[in-house]
């Protein structure tokens, strides 16, 4: 594999076409800038500000670029809210869609044919591998993310959080949660 | 059981987990992004190629494959665009094993060690 890739890159180096400057460039942002922690920033922002979390609510895609997270596929953000009614989940039955801008580039699971049809037939099951086991009348919405549309689910804000920070409050968003296949976890 | 069903791979939820498992992995989705970015093709189109290699049936249950698809997936859109044809990248491919195999331990592996080269 390894000797392909490099074979690529050195074709398409020789063409013109990419720069192995720019390689590294775009490795290193994935490898070390773009997480989670972007999203558990945007989470914890919308948990303390009620305009920001109206902003978002309404335009996603500005309400995450104003805090300088942007997507590199001109891809639209949408932001999901769970309520004590609804739990929403997100999967790409297609392929991997995921909002790489927010949550870095998916875990393995999200890539597995398991996952990615068993979200949408059986999602409380799946959501009950994870170890979580919501209450039977809650609903759950599933969102099936595209190349253009990308799906944040905005965990609810665990109880006795009130004098937390936005930075106190964003250690207690886990990727899992932004998923839907997780909650926020308790304050400590 | 067919492929869809079954456990599902879970993992550590950690904010901080891995990115990628070898450094092959990092170069060839990097690739991607920089052709996308240059405007070789959409983001749709790339994700309709991946899509059609991750449901093959020999692929992975668990996912664990998931950047040799993507791999093919590149290899097959630098094909059908006429950037990169299957048998330039063979070739390509066997210099730099070739100039590995060449290369003194601990140094770095350059195409110029390759002994074929011409």
């Amino acid at each position: 594999m390894a000797a392909r890739v490099r074979a690529l890159e050195t074709i398409l180096t020789k063409k013109g076409l990419i720069d192995p400057a720019a390689i590294d460039v775009i490795v290193d942002t994935y490898e070390t800038k773009v997480g989670p922690r972007n999203g558990a920033a945007v989470v914890a922002k919308a948990w303390s500000d009620r305009d920001y979390a109206d902003w978002l609510k309404r335009d996603a895609t500005a309400a995450i670029a104003s805090l300088g997270f942007t997507g590199r596929q001109g891809e639209h953000m949408q932001a999901v809210f769970n309520t004590d009614d609804t739990h929403n989940l997100v999967v790409c039955t297609l392929c991997s869609c995921y909002p790489w801008s927010v949550l870095g580039l998916p875990p393995v699971w999200y890539k597995a044919p398991p996952y990615r049809s068993r979200a949408v037939i059986d999602p409380r099951g799946v959501i009950e591998e994870f170890g979580v086991t919501l209450p039977a009348d809650k609903k759950i919405r599933v969102w099936d993310s595209t190349a253009e549309l990308r799906y944040l689910v905005v965990p609810q804000r665990p109880e006795g959080t009130d004098g937390l920070s936005e930075a106190q409050l964003a250690d207690l968003v886990t990727r899992d949660s932004m998923i839907g296949t997780g909650l926020a976890k308790g304050a400590a | 059981m067919s492929r869809y069903e079954g456990r599902l791979p879970v993992g550590a939820d950690g904010l901080d987990a891995p990115v990628f498992a070898e450094p092959w992995q990092a170069e060839a989705f990097a690739i991607v992004v920089a052709l996308h970015e240059r405007g070789l093709f959409t983001w749709a189109e790339w994700a309709e190629r991946l899509s059609s290699e991750v449901k093959r049936p020999e692929a992975a249950t668990d996912g664990s494959d998931y950047y040799e698809r993507w791999l093919a997936a590149l290899e097959r859109l630098m094909a059908d665009k006429g950037l990169a044809g299957h048998d330039e990248v063979d070739a390509m491919a066997a210099a730099w094993e070739r100039a590995a195999h060449a290369t003194p331990h601990g140094k770095p592996i350059a195409l110029e060690n390759d002994p074929e080269r011409n």
